[in-house]
């Protein structure tokens, strides 16, 4: 896998080809907005929400799938859809510092 | 992706045709739509001929996997053929896929349906099999005709599949 280094708010980071961070230790919020405006995400209070249920389950080192965002409790799976419309789980993901989930669900 | 050529051409849309109701088929048609709206491309499903077994309310519960001609199943075909041997493997194979975090057929379809895939039925096979709309489950779409499905997939880079 080759990776690069990317900044983002002035942070020197490790992305692999996908741009996502090898490496979550260098995520901060303003990382995760610079993220998100690459990918032409207006992030609000309701995305933050999703971005942290996303870390928690990382950090738990659940495997992530559309189905277990349906049962969060955080976000419907339409709510998830509207608010990250271009692919949601992976946008989420990649704008939380996380790999990209591998589940085909 | 890059093509060759290096014009960028990705998928916008998948036309998928789902003319079984055996649960491997009816799971690859739906993990296919909705691994679409996850990649951010459009999809849309026609159930057709037994495929509208897996939108009707009081049947898609209750879908097999089949054991008699099927040979992947490992199981002789006199066997497969005994009574219960479908629900017992239909069985096994429902547990497995819970393991690995897959819905049931019902909430599968919530999850589609939330998710934007549009949900069609084929009316000429409505009409063969006496369906009637209220037989179908409440997210569909709506009934179409094989024309209306092909307007549908009008538009650059709309891919259409047969299952």
């Amino acid at each position: 896998m080759t990776t690069t280094e990317k900044t983002y708010a002035g942070v020197c980071v490790t992305c692999n080809e996908q741009g996502y961070l090898t490496n979550f230790e260098q995520w901060n919020k303003d990382v995760g907005l610079a993220i998100a405006k690459e990918e032409q995400i207006e992030m609000t209070d309701k995305h933050w929400e999703v971005i942290q249920f996303l870390q928690e389950q990382h950090k738990k080192q659940v495997p992530l799938s559309i189905r277990k965002i349906g049962k969060s409790g955080v976000v419907s799976i339409k709510e998830f859809y509207q608010l990250f419309p271009k692919g949601p789980l992976k946008i989420s993901s990649r704008i939380s510092g996380i790999p990209k989930p591998v589940s085909c669900i | 992706m890059i093509m060759e050529n290096g014009e960028d051409k990705p998928i916008k849309k998948m036309m998928l045709i789902l003319s079984k109701a055996t649960i491997d088929n009816v799971y690859a048609c739906f993990i296919l739509a909705n691994g679409a709206r996850m990649e951010g491309i459009e999809s849309e499903i026609f159930f057709t001929f037994f495929g509208l077994e897996a939108i009707q309310k009081k049947k898609l519960e209750h879908l097999h996997v089949a054991t008699v001609g099927n040979p992947a199943m490992h199981i002789p075909t006199l066997l497969g053929g005994l009574p219960g041997m479908e629900a017992l493997a239909t069985k096994m194979m429902k547990s497995e896929m819970e393991k690995l975090d897959i819905p049931p057929v019902g909430e599968f379809l919530e999850i589609l349906a939330a998710s934007g895939t549009k949900l069609w039925a084929c009316k000429l096979a409505m009409d063969m099999f006496h369906i009637e709309e209220k037989h179908l489950i409440d997210d569909l779409d709506g009934v179409l005709t094989v024309g209306d499905f092909y307007v549908r997939a009008q538009g650059d880079n709309t891919h259409l599949l047969f299952i």
